[in-house]
């Protein structure tokens, strides 16, 4: 039992090492982490379905192709949690929200198709905010989650399920998804490693959009090695989506330790300014520091556009989202309210009793954005505004190859904290919200421990499909930085270390 | 009594003939059971992520360009919102910001006259699924068949540029030719695959400024357009007259009665909240693509139908009748260029072809006939080696077993006798034979040599060359 549970501690590659030699076996693994989750998930709370049988069964058929020599897929044995806004096939999928209650999608999304592909075994689907509308997975219409460095704090959000499951060691990598810092900024508050990746290099085909523009899925782990790892796997071309580039995919985990000596690196003046914690201040710059120390150059940069890039966000991502969710309407899945007079009444109703009071909010709002009369001032300009973002990091680009910035502007905050406070809890994405609207790839990494025991996390960003330099300049900062403890409380006294 | 002009705008929507849907791979087919032809994409479930049909893509590019459009570099789909059930993301994916073509025209060729029609911009769209309502008292519930939803659309937005019914009639009848000779759509009206909607106004004779417009949808025939913008003329007319004004507003025309129904005003006019779809890249049209697209239209009916009258001197029915189909019109020219006359090219087609066609319900293309063919029934009529009667027998069978003609006229023993010897035997075995007519002949009345000339075909079972008969008849009657 003792040594089961020690496993969970080790990195992906770790594990996968010691399944595919055959030295431990993929059905101890999984049955020792469905044990932990069993117990330690009641504290935490991240995931909203397991998936024990069918996780049991998969690690049986890994153990078989192991005893047969059969060629080991990437993630071979590797228990990963999947978000529960990416579709799993007859695997319940609910984006937290109650109007998808009961729906089994027909089909798995491509990158649940991928993990298979390559032999991970999908434990359960991990809470979120609603729809990943928010910043805390407070939004979640099921349950909030606790950050497993706290449980009394939130985890982040909206993909806080994984980010909490990762840190809380009930799973080796999970995916997220990324609309305005979802990925990256509860990486950040469970002090894991987050990453999204450029816009386009991962099919959303499957992933039930918020934000379509904006939206994109990627890798939550504890090491940046592993996930580079999962990037590997769920990056490439597929043809069901048509925003996803067909480029060669590199070998990112063969890649990643190639170090910074050269690289430049750009800090924007905009994001060390007001608002920001002192200590993650601190932190922040003590990691930029290592950079240095590593050969790498660091230079002040500016991107004037940054303090636009919120109300832009929430203009582009709450107008794509209103029509996104207009589908759930309680005709051909999900919630369906009982005794409906009229078709009005079916459409009202399942809205009305389906879906949280965030995601109205947002619907409104961007309805509203959308409306004859507004569309100019709000949507076309909020447009404007992105491409005036853009080329901001066009420019920035030019000379320097990452930009490096705090992910968000504090540690965790308690549960309730922010919760009557919308426009306060918006701002928790002012970091992150930027690379989406530009579409680049940004990263998060654990760099220090605020006074109080939190994580806090550094986000480098990096040139569009450029995803081979971020985590080669993540991995460096990471094996430079030597904070500890690394693991949460709640991991630490499982295995009395 | 004041006079008013008319002023009506059509829009076309015709569904594109593709093997597959707009959006994903399902079938795109007309008449399958319920929901049979649905996958996660065009059901609209969450996360599924539509991707353009190239082939209807290129259907679309094509009538553009057909109906003279500018074709921008870049085009976009974008999303029009409403709520309905018959519309799976209660979105439709459509074009309005960059329509794939804009300010293009079209001409009608009236009766003696030209009008060219404006075309504001041509797009495409995926089509709505279909509510049934049950018929069985007291159901509380409707049913949605999702077969149709996805299917691509092809809409073309007139200017408001015709003046009469007349006019209306003829950019219907054209746009539809057009589709046809594109092959971009079937414009099976009866399976839906042509749909129109309207927009009337009147004005004073002579005024400049547009009076109000109303606007009728889900029109399902032509001759339905042709009845409800009559009605609408008439309705707007008594109104005016009797100084009431009009409504802007949607009205809905109902067949049974033949008169249209205020279904919704101005003020309740949907807002269709439209914005880039994200989920489609934008797609760039460069030169060689438009290029290409161009060379490969083929004429259109109605210049072909002007160029059939002024080329090859058909008359002006002739030309309609034959360019109504494009394989009839290409038909046509291949008989002429391979050297038979064109006017007998075109009796044959209007003819004994059409009715075969017509006949055997199926299109001119399958047939089975070729030109070569049909060149060689003529010159053999042409030549005197077989008469017309006999011809048409030959032609049906050349059909029917693909034998060429020469073949069928040999088998069958059809060739003409056309021998001075031997219709001379035979003329005189009927002159013996009838005395009467021999009689009535002789005592002045010549007509009676057409019955003997019958006499002699019967006798050689229709082989012989009547006007060669006729000559000898006359010659031994007269000696």
């Amino acid at each position: 039992m003792g040594s089961e549970l020690s496993y969970l501690k080790l990195s992906a590659l770790e594990i996968r090492e010691l399944i595919v030699s055959g030295r431990v076996s993929a059905v101890d693994v999984v049955r020792g982490l469905l044990d932990w989750v069993e117990k330690g998930d009641r504290e935490v709370c991240c995931f909203v379905t397991v998936d024990a049988e069918g996780a049991m069964a998969h690690a049986e058929a890994i153990d078989r192709k192991v005893s047969a020599g059969e060629r080991m897929g990437l993630l071979a044995g590797i228990p990963v949690a999947v978000k529960d806004n990416i579709c799993t096939e007859s695997l319940l999928t609910s984006c937290s929200s109650h109007i998808l209650e009961g729906f089994e999608p027909p089909y798995d999304a491509h990158v649940v198709t991928r993990l298979q592909d390559e032999d991970a075994v999908v434990v359960g689907k991990t809470n979120m905010d609603e729809f990943a509308m928010g910043s805390s997975t407070e939004n979640s219409g099921l349950f909030p989650t606790g950050n497993p460095w706290d449980t009394g704090r939130v985890p982040g959000g909206s993909s806080g399920g994984s980010a909490a499951a990762v840190a809380a060691e009930m799973a080796y990598l999970a995916l997220g998804s990324d609309t305005g810092g979802s990925i990256r900024q509860p990486a950040a508050l469970c002090g894991v490693v987050g990453f999204k990746p450029t816009y386009g290099r991962v099919s959303r085909y499957g992933l039930i959009a918020f934000a379509s523009s904006l939206d994109q899925i990627g890798p939550i782990g504890r090491t940046v090695s592993d996930v580079a790892l999962m990037t590997r796997v769920i990056s490439g071309h597929d043809p069901r989506d048509s925003t996803c580039v067909d480029r060669a995919v590199p070998d990112y985990p063969a890649l990643v330790d190639a170090g910074v000596e050269g690289r430049t690196f750009g800090m924007p003046v905009e994001c060390f300014g007001e608002g920001l914690e002192p200590e993650t201040e601190e932190a922040v710059r003590a990691a930029v520091g290592k950079l240095k120390g590593l050969g790498g150059n660091v230079v002040e940069i500016s991107l004037p556009h940054t303090e636009y890039a919120v109300a832009a966000y929430y203009l582009i991502a709450t107008a794509e989202a209103s029509s996104n969710l207009a589908r759930y309407d309680g005709v051909h899945y999900g919630y369906r309210p009982e005794k409906a007079e009229d078709i009005i009444e079916l459409f009202s109703r399942a809205r009305e009793e389906g879906f949280g009071s965030e995601v109205k909010r947002r619907v409104m709002l961007g309805t509203y954005a959308l409306s004859a009369g507004y569309y100019d001032a709000y949507y076309l300009k909020a447009s404007k505004v992105r491409s005036l973002i853009k080329s901001d990091f066009d420019k920035a680009f030019g000379e320097v190859d990452f930009i490096v910035c705090p992910t968000s502007p504090s540690p965790a905050f308690k549960l309730g904290e922010k919760v009557d406070d919308p426009l306060k809890l918006y701002l928790c994405d002012i970091y992150t919200i930027p690379a989406n609207l530009a579409g680049l790839p940004g990263i998060s990494i654990p760099c220090g421990l605020s006074t109080e025991g939190l994580p806090i996390g550094v986000q480098l960003m990096g040139r569009p499909f450029d995803e081979e330099g971020v985590l080669q300049a993540a991995r460096a900062v990471e094996g430079a930085l030597d904070f500890e403890p690394r693991r949460p409380p709640l991991a630490r006294r499982r295995t009395g270390s | 009594m004041a006079k008013y002009e008319a002023v009506i705008g059509i829009e076309v929507h015709a569904e594109l003939w593709t093997k597959s849907k707009l959006f994903c791979g399902c079938n795109a087919e007309f008449g399958a059971s319920p929901n049979t032809h649905t996958c996660p994409v065009c059901l609209g479930m969450p996360g599924v992520l539509p991707v353009m049909n190239r082939e209807a893509f290129e259907h679309a590019l094509r009538a553009a360009l057909a109906f003279n459009c500018r074709i921008p570099r870049i085009t976009r789909c974008d999303r029009k919102n409403y709520y309905y059930p018959d519309l799976p993301k209660n979105y439709q994916i459509s074009q309005l910001y960059a329509n794939l073509g804009t300010d293009g025209y079209v001409d009608l060729f009236l009766d003696g006259s030209e009008k060219r029609v404006g075309i504001l911009n041509v797009h495409i769209e995926e089509d709505a699924g279909k509510l049934l309502h049950p018929e069985t008292p007291g159901a509380d519930f409707s049913l949605v068949d999702l077969n149709r939803a996805g299917v691509p659309l092809l809409e073309i937005v007139s200017a408001p540029d015709m003046r009469s019914v007349e006019e209306a009639d003829a950019f219907m009848r054209t746009a539809r030719d057009m589709l046809l000779y594109l092959e971009a759509s079937d414009c099976k009206m009866e399976e839906g695959s042509l749909r129109f909607e309207a927009s009337v106004s009147l004005r004073p004779e002579g005024a400049e400024k547009l009076g109000t417009r109303v606007e009728i949808k889900n029109l399902n025939s032509m001759k339905a357009v042709n009845r409800v913008v009559g009605y609408e003329i008439d309705r707007q007319e008594k109104r005016l007259e009797m100084g009431e004004g009009v409504l802007q507003e949607t009205r809905l025309w109902d067949e049974e009665s033949g008169a249209t129904s205020a279904m919704r005003s101005k003020e309740e006019a949907s807002d269709y909240r439209y914005f880039p779809e994200p989920d489609l890249v934008p797609i760039e049209l460069d030169e060689g693509w438009i290029e290409s697209a161009r060379e490969s239209l083929p004429e259109l009916p109605h210049y072909r139908r002007r160029r059939f009258v002024t080329e090859h001197g058909l008359p002006e029915y002739d030309a309609s009748v034959l360019t109504q189909e494009r394989a009839a019109a290409d038909f046509f020219e291949e008989a002429v260029s391979k050297g038979a006359a064109a006017k007998s090219v075109s009796n044959w087609l209007m003819g004994d072809v059409l009715r075969l066609v017509n006949e055997k319900k199926i299109a001119f293309s399958e047939l089975g006939l070729s030109a070569d063919n049909l060149v060689e029934v003529i010159k053999l009529v042409d030549s005197g080696e077989i008469n017309r009667s006999a011809a048409k027998d030959v032609l049906e069978e050349v059909i029917d077993s693909g034998k060429s003609p020469g073949e069928v006229v040999r088998d069958r023993g059809l060739a003409q006798i056309s021998g001075e010897e031997e219709l001379e035997a035979v003329a005189r075995k009927v002159i013996e034979g009838n005395p009467k007519p021999v009689e009535d002949f002789r005592k002045g009345k010549k007509g009676a040599v057409g019955f003997l000339v019958g006499q002699v075909m019967k006798e050689t079972r229709g082989r012989a060359n009547p006007k060669v008969v006729s000559e000898i008849l006359t010659r031994l009657l007269s000696s």
